[in-house]
């Protein structure tokens, strides 16, 4: 991490999807500081995940580019685009149900292996020694994560939601990348594991460097966390700012936060 | 091959693995080894038990390359028989007298010896054949894998279905097409006789003697095992099944989706061609007959009968699927019609009693003979969702 905590890791101009008629995200420009939590927010429908999907290479943005440390991503790859550092977890969670957790998170790690046809065949030393790595690290990132030991082998299929969003991050975490995205990770968490998910993600930033990219509608999350906030409504960007800056947003209170919003303001 | 076996489970509760302790699968996988080692010494070397014994064996290495592509990477292929085709006209090409041209009339001859020296048409040794079907057989899976990446489920079996109904038109009407002086095909009449195998420092093979037949499969089979345990537990092998779970997730998690799809068609579809060459010297014909739709439904029923994804579950599927068409019904219950005053042939029942067999699989146990580890756990593991797991965890 040799670049200042203030550079931009990620920049999008111009975005803009059209899915024939409809436009899901029209002309969002945006940016993500190294070291940075920033937040997505906006109603359901908003375009906020797919405005996620152009970034991981999932869409072809209609018009706009996106920028991954100084290099053009746009439509790239979804594969490439993981193993350039961007790792993501889904609003509903995607993990492959008949793996083990373990198995799952070191799925995460495929873009940093390099064991091929024949020299899985052979199972030649290197193999051999890169298996024995990646397994060790899926069970770090497991226990990073906070997953009991005693689950690692478990279908991923068979954990508790609690534990699903678990491994999906930590599967995500294991390829080591410079920016997680995170689709709204606190759905369906109680409160006291949705403050704790919160502190899990400024430790990320502060002990890994990483940054994040949220999508969220628990405004406490949001409001807590992040240093930057973008509000979309019907795919275009309506506002943006620090959270107290969205907080009073006049329009944002108004157009989407609404009554019990306001409220909160003190 | 056991040893190795042995090693490729590396963590013992793995999903992937087996249940049963390490020592015991060593054990158990030797124990299968040396039975199949030694049983032909049980029969006569010329009869009918050992001829089944060869045709399942055979069958064997064409389901465990079905496996590689249906079970592991969930990928319907309901065109296999393409690849069975294409291996077969590998061996009929390159070993017999198809070729009557070849070199001036005088034949080519690449490390043949004995009378097949002096035959006219193209005769190379038989291992010789083997790399070259295989590596043709690569290629057309890659080839039928490129237009179904962009298909899922459904979609790619129809394009599968239409590839290998194609390779059988071909091999129907290639009788009628001219292509350097020779036909592409023989048509339904077939290519024969086709060499028989001659494997360095032994005597040529013969149909009278069909143990040395038997070996060589048995060969083929270990080396089909070992590629699938190997794989099954390897890099490749989870991008697979993520692929299979997943595709969505598993692109967005790293996986090149076109090279890991394209890499399972083409290692699948190796193993046919392997099969396909063996069975076209040992059965002395290559006919377009052999290369129907019925056949691709036929080797995936042994992949669906014996467990999805289960290698040992398929080897087992497809002995007794062989076992089932090649000896009980034309041989043991081929007369029941007749004891029971009826007029047909049992024979022609054949797809009817394997139907019948799969649907009564699919509700006494629709996960097969030995399925898949990871399929029994879905099935009966115990939901996890004690509400102890919900505390305050996340650090």
């Amino acid at each position: 991490m040799s670049d200042g905590a203030g550079d931009i890791l990620l920049e999008a101009t111009g975005i803009t999807k059209r899915f024939g008629g409809l436009t899901a995200v029209d002309d969002v420009s945006f940016a993500i500081p190294n070291r940075s939590i920033v937040s997505i927010i906006g109603p359901n429908g908003a375009g906020k995940t797919t405005f996620f999907n152009i970034l991981t290479g999932l869409y072809k943005p209609t018009l706009g580019r996106v920028l991954f440390e100084g290099r053009d991503i746009t439509a790239g790859r979804p594969d490439r685009i993981m193993k350039l550092g961007i790792a993501r977890t889904f609003q509903n969670i995607r993990l492959f149900g008949t793996m083990s957790a373990l198995e799952n998170v070191m799925v995460g790690q495929h873009s940093r292996m390099h064991a091929g046809l024949f020299g899985s065949i052979l199972r030649t030393p290197s193999v051999r020694k890169e298996e024995k790595l990646i397994r060790e690290r899926a069970a770090e990132a497991l226990e990073y994560v906070g997953l009991r030991r005693r689950y690692h082998d478990h279908l991923a299929i068979n954990l508790s939601y609690g534990d699903q969003r678990r491994v999906e991050i930590a599967r995500a975490l294991a390829s080591d990348p410079k920016l997680l995205l995170l689709d709204e990770p606190t759905a369906g968490m109680n409160p006291q594991e949705t403050e704790a998910l919160t502190r899990f993600m400024q430790r990320l930033r502060d002990e890994r460097g990483l940054a994040i990219l949220l999508i969220e509608h628990d405004m406490k999350v949001v409001m807590g966390v992040s240093e930057h906030v973008t509000v979309l409504d019907h795919g275009e960007k309506i506002a943006e700012g620090r959270p107290e800056e969205i907080r009073t947003n006049p329009q944002v209170v108004e157009a989407y936060l609404g009554k019990q919003a306001s409220q909160e303001t003190p | 091959m056991s040893t190795a076996v042995a090693e490729s489970r590396s963590n013992e509760t793995a999903p992937g693995t087996g249940g049963m302790p390490r020592p015991a699968r060593i054990g158990l996988t030797l124990a299968a080894c040396a039975f199949a080692i030694v049983l032909p010494l049980f029969f006569d070397s010329g009869g009918n038990v050992m001829n089944n014994l060869v045709l399942a064996a055979a069958y064997v290495v064409m389901a465990l390359g079905l496996n590689i592509i249906v079970g592991f990477a969930g990928l319907l292929d309901l065109g296999y028989v393409a690849f069975f085709a294409i291996g077969a006209y590998t061996m009929g090409y390159f070993g017999s007298s198809f070729h009557a041209n070849a070199g001036g009339g005088e034949g080519i001859h690449i490390l043949v010896s004995g009378p097949v020296e002096n035959l006219p048409g193209i005769h190379f040794n038989f291992l010789l054949v083997c790399v070259m079907a295989v590596i043709a057989t690569t290629i057309a899976g890659m080839l039928i894998g490129l237009p179904t990446l962009r298909l899922r489920g459904d979609y790619i079996a129809i394009v599968t279905l239409a590839f290998g109904e194609i390779i059988g038109r071909i091999a129907i009407n290639g009788d009628e097409v001219t292509a350097f002086g020779t036909k592409l095909t023989n048509g339904r009449q077939g290519i024969t006789p086709v060499d028989k195998i001659d494997l360095p420092g032994l005597e040529r093979f013969t149909s009278l003697d069909l143990r040395p037949w038997f070996y060589v499969a048995l060969a083929l089979v270990f080396i089909v095992l070992f590629v699938n345990f190997r794989l099954r537990d390897s890099r490749l092998g989870r991008a697979w099944i993520a692929l299979r779970e997943d595709e969505v997730a598993a692109a967005s998690m790293g996986i090149p989706m076109v090279k890991t799809k394209l890499l399972a068609y083409g290692t699948g579809a190796a193993f046919g061609g392997l099969s396909g060459a063996f069975l076209a010297s040992y059965l002395n014909t290559v006919n377009a007959d052999q290369f129907q739709f019925s056949f691709s439904i036929f080797i995936l029923a042994m992949v669906i009968l014996g467990g999805l994804g289960s290698i040992w579950g398929v080897v087992l599927g497809a002995i007794v699927l062989s076992v089932i068409n090649n000896y009980l019904i034309p041989d043991v219950f081929n007369s029941l019609p007749a004891d029971l005053g009826l007029d047909f042939d049992l024979t022609e029942l054949s797809f009817g009693i394997f139907g019948f067999l799969l649907v009564i699989m699919m509700i006494i146990r629709p996960e097969g003979l030995i399925p898949e580890r990871r399929r029994r756990m879905e099935l009966v593991e115990e939901v996890g969702t004690d509400e102890a797991v919900f505390e305050t965890r996340m650090p």
